[in-house]
């Protein structure tokens, strides 16, 4: 039954989707199983993503998708189960760029792969990173950046880190605009992410390893 | 609509070499001397060579975008440069004539501060207003168009933009909501509806507000020509003279925004293929006589929302080619040369991209292969780009001559390419800069090799 509602979400076919999604409550689906079925089809468009079938509009409609179902499904789990989360992922654009287009769809995805996420907003100081460091506690820190001027911010939040002692407890993760391995060297980052979904893939390599 | 802009004008050559010949000719620019005005042409012609694909030029010109990084350059603010027009010249006249690139990159994008304060422009933050003094200006995204909105943007885009966009991305352009619709006006009873809306206090201020915009706009159009006087007289022909967009990036740049056009493709496909279509003709004409006003050939257009990622294959021929295709054929037709700055990479549509006509337009690369697109685009369209921006910021000189001698080993066999950068090269280091204009004018001539 949820097959069906699997594929279209996979499809993009949102009006087909929130159909499926609406008739399956109806006829008595355990909320908690559509869910599971949007987590699935998730998973997929990730896949076909990564494979290069899927592109970031792709991305964005398959989040407004969940987006709407979760709205229509969230007020009848009585009590959500305790999620069993992957682990903490830290996310903001750093000092002085504005931008948070490809952020937001890297939060999407954390998200959607089970991560425990604060994102901290655009043109955060190296000192907020490092408050939010301090009182979320992550395992991974993601920083975000379109323009050049971002290459010097990344340095600085990254040194700002290593000043207040907490380098060694975290990874961190560039990506963004004009962002390249070149700018991991120089800022001292622990990786570049090409993309959103290399960003998740990282985060999962470094919480599985901790 | 749908037959317009399909093929180029009978006498797009003859434009052509109209155009060329009036931007070679350079009249009105104060040469310094001789040896000055001799220089400008020299450079012109190499780039002619280069776009026409008729003949080798002497050697690859060298034709980074300046971006914001003469202001770094001289250590003038972003703040002093969008509100004092002296400290902008003192900056590009240094950076141009230090360091000696083939071009002039005119600072056009470097707009003047005290008519968006006037105007409230709420598409962006620019310093003081916003983000401190140093840092550049950058745009605020939101949908500010709603999706429902389409058909009024496709009934009558002039209405559009003056009744729904202008009030609200002008603070000060809010009674503009009001202005009279004008195709009505055509009868004697129309005329009231058409002067009424003007008698309201509030309109009368927002027309203040479009005045002194625009005599600020005066000041800074007459110092920017005095600059571009002081440098182009001195030898550098400009790279670019107008400036237009493709219909899907205006519409998903500033009026939909990522997300919104991005949501659009599934949920108001046909909507979206149509306001894109209504959207050419404006964007023809608009680069068409900006080109006019500085004769020039290249009008600059900055590509956005069509690279790989941003959209499937799929995407970008259903969505994002056709009517980008229109716009250029609209161009090359009045004898335009249309400058195409590919930001991002298109190694995935390389060969859509390539059926444009012949030594007609410029494809400047970001991040795309360059080998690649010398074996597909290459062999219509003159080529530029792409020293990439982190090398320029966090490399060293020596990685910056392999990246550029790679580029002339490969983009630039057999002309038909100009060296650039894949952006703006704010953050730059001064030698990476000097070595990539130096090295490129010694190892990129053709004669040499």
């Amino acid at each position: 039954m949820t097959e069906a509602l699997v594929q279209a979400l996979v499809d993009m076919k949102e009006a087909e989707a929130l159909q499926r999604a609406k008739h399956l409550l109806a006829g008595g689906t355990e909320p908690l199983e559509i869910l599971e079925s949007c987590s699935r089809a998730m998973e997929i468009v990730g896949q076909r993503f990564e494979k290069g079938v899927y592109f970031l509009p792709h991305l964005m409609m398959a989040g407004e998708m969940l987006k709407e179902i979760s709205a229509m499904i969230k007020p009848l789990v009585q009590e959500q189960k305790a999620e069993a989360k992957k682990g903490r992922v830290l996310i903001g654009t750093v000092e002085g760029d504005i931008h948070d287009i490809g952020k937001n769809i890297v939060v999407f995805l954390l998200e959607a792969n089970g991560f425990e996420v604060r994102d901290i907003g655009i043109n955060q100081k190296p000192a907020k990173f490092v408050e939010a460091i301090k009182e979320f506690q992550p395992k991974v820190v993601g920083m975000s950046g379109l323009l050049t001027l971002a290459f010097d911010s990344m340095k600085k939040t990254v040194e700002a880190i290593k000043e207040a002692g907490l380098r060694e407890t975290v990874r961190i993760v560039i990506g963004g605009g004009v962002v390249t391995e070149k700018i991991k060297d120089y800022s001292g980052a622990d990786a570049y992410a090409p993309d959103a979904m290399a960003g998740v893939r990282l985060a999962k390599e470094w919480t599985q390893r901790r | 609509m749908q037959q317009r802009f399909l093929e180029v004008s009978a006498e797009a050559e003859k434009k052509q070499e109209e155009r060329f010949s009036v931007w070679l000719k350079g009249e009105g620019i104060p040469f310094a001397d001789a040896d000055a005005a001799a220089a400008y042409r020299e450079r012109v012609s190499l780039m002619k060579d280069a776009i026409q694909l008729r003949q080798q030029p002497k050697r690859i010109p060298v034709c980074p975008s300046a971006g914001f990084y003469p202001m770094q350059y001289a250590g003038v603010t972003m703040y002093d440069a969008m509100y004092d027009y002296r400290a902008l010249g003192t900056a590009w006249e240094a950076y141009h004539l230090d360091l000696e690139p083939d071009a002039y990159s005119a600072p056009t994008t470097i707009v003047p501060g005290r008519v968006l304060d006037i105007l409230d422009l709420k598409l962006y933050e620019w310093p003081g207003h916003g983000v401190s003094h140093e840092r550049e200006y950058q745009y605020v995204e939101a949908e500010y168009m709603k999706a429902e909105e389409y058909q009024d943007l496709i009934d009558d885009p002039t209405a559009f933009f003056l009744n729904l966009y202008f009030p609200r991305i002008f603070g000060a352009l809010k009674p503009l909501a009001a202005f009279p619709l004008l195709p009505p006006v055509n009868e004697i009873p129309m005329v009231v509806p058409l002067a009424a809306p003007f008698g309201a206090e509030n309109m009368k201020g927002a027309l203040e507000s479009l005045a002194k915009a625009g005599d600020e706009s005066l000041r800074w159009r007459s110092a920017l020509r005095e600059i571009g006087g002081r440098i182009m007289g001195r030898g550098f022909p400009s790279f670019a003279g107008g400036f237009t967009k493709a219909p899907f990036d205006v519409i998903g740049d500033s009026l939909r925004g990522t997300r919104g056009v991005m949501l659009d493709m599934f949920r108001y496909a046909d909507e979206l293929k149509e306001a894109c279509e209504r959207l050419i003709p404006s964007m023809i004409k608009c680069a068409v006589a900006a080109c006019n006003v500085t004769g020039h050939i290249m009008p600059f257009i900055p590509l956005h929302k069509g690279a790989d990622g941003f959209m499937s294959r799929e995407q970008f021929k259903t969505f994002y080619w056709p009517s980008l295709r229109k716009l250029i054929i609209g161009l090359v037709s009045e004898g335009l040369v249309p400058q195409l700055f590919a930001e991002g990479a298109y190694n995935d549509r390389l060969d859509v991209i390539s059926d444009v006509p012949k030594g007609k337009v410029v494809w400047w690369f970001d991040r795309t292969d360059m080998k690649k697109a010398k074996e597909t685009v290459g062999r219509v369209a003159c080529l530029a780009g792409n020293v990439p921006l982190d090398l320029l910021c966090a490399g060293t000189p020596d990685e910056v001559k392999t990246h550029c001698r790679d580029l002339i080993d490969g983009a630039g066999v057999g002309g038909g390419f100009i060296l650039s950068t894949g952006a703006g090269i704010q953050g730059s280091k001064k030698e990476n800069v000097k070595t990539m204009i130096e090295f490129c004018k010694d190892y990129g001539r053709y004669g040499k090799r």
